[in-house]
């Protein structure tokens, strides 16, 4: 029962953060929301018994493509000063 | 207005499908065919104490080969189109002030963390995770090592020379699985060894350091492309 109230919760969580990465203005907020997202995926596949899973959701969905998100929207930002 | 109404009648549609497949769901009470064969021969036939490993190794190790080479083809792309002008050049780029505290934490950490990731993928025919987990894992430790200090000490060319002779290797022991045993990626090439010991399931734990190696040396290469190309402004 309690794992049932913890998955709604993390559940909950997630799609906050989700509305959040799509809606809020600052672009670094919105990435590092969706690097929750994944946080908490691999959390939620965690307590459905599937760890290997969790493991590469944690290692590439919220380490790996959060970096890569930063580094391509500081390259946007460059560039547009550049045109500016 | 109606674009907004639209779309809440799409997800209301979306929502009525979904709520159907919910609502006839029932939970099976026991394995499909091809997942019982796996429960039940996996620990005779591959001898993987991680059966999720067997699976993927050696039963659907055709996939496993595929989607290693889907990921060489992203960063080949990747590396294709930032090729950067500079890179022939080796002026060294300006280097910014880091944070001191950033850079003592990553040298601290950076092995503790490939450490961890080495762990993943040779465990991983015993303990959850393997090639690809650890092979992620290996990258964010060189990722970190990128931020954090101005001038990190990974060379290319090794790199890519791991990267290659990994994946050459990968493929010859799935042929040599032709040859020697039932068919291509077939892990009985040498002795199965001792169920659950670190020297079991024939070729699972060799395949596995192979993959490893190659996802975290791409992965690494993809993240060191694309600094470069911040480097160059």
């Amino acid at each position: 029962m309690i794992w049932i109230i913890i998955s709604v919760v993390l559940g909950v969580v997630m799609i906050t953060m989700s509305v959040i990465s799509i809606h809020h203005k600052k672009i670094t907020i919105a990435i590092l929301s969706a690097g929750g997202v994944s946080l908490i995926a691999s959390i939620l596949y965690l307590l459905m018994a599937a760890p290997d899973v969790a493991l590469t959701e944690a290692a590439i969905g919220s380490g790996l493509t959060t970096f890569i998100f930063f580094y391509v929207l500081n390259k946007i930002k460059k560039q547009k000063h550049v045109k500016e | 207005m109606l674009r907004n109404s639209l779309l809440i009648l799409l997800i209301l549609g979306l929502a009525a499908i979904m709520y159907n497949l919910y609502a006839e769901f029932t939970p099976k009470e026991k394995l499909g065919f091809v997942a019982e064969h796996y429960a039940n021969n996996g620990k005779d036939e591959v001898g993987a104490a991680n059966l999720v490993t067997a699976v993927v190794v050696t039963y659907r190790g055709l996939d496993t080969l595929g989607e290693v080479s889907i990921l060489f083809l992203t960063a080949a792309i990747i590396g294709f189109f930032l090729k950067t002008k500079s890179s022939n050049n080796h002026a060294l780029p300006k280097v910014k002030r880091y944070s001191e505290i950033l850079g003592t934490g990553a040298k601290i950490l950076v092995p503790i963390i490939v450490l961890l990731g080495t762990y993943v993928f040779i465990n991983g025919h015993l303990t959850p995770g393997g090639g690809f987990q650890g092979g992620a894992i290996i990258a964010s430790a060189f990722v970190l090592m990128l931020i954090a200090l101005p001038r990190p000490a990974i060379n290319h060319r090794v790199l890519s020379i791991i990267e290659s002779l990994s994946g050459v290797s990968f493929v010859i022991i799935g042929l040599l699985g032709i040859v020697l045993a039932g068919g291509f990626l077939d892990n009985q090439i040498i002795g199965l060894g001792t169920f659950g010991t670190i020297l079991s399931a024939g070729t699972v734990p060799i395949i596995y350091i192979l993959v490893g190696l190659k996802v975290g040396t791409e992965l690494t290469g993809i993240i060191r492309n694309l600094k470069e190309i911040q480097n160059e402004e």
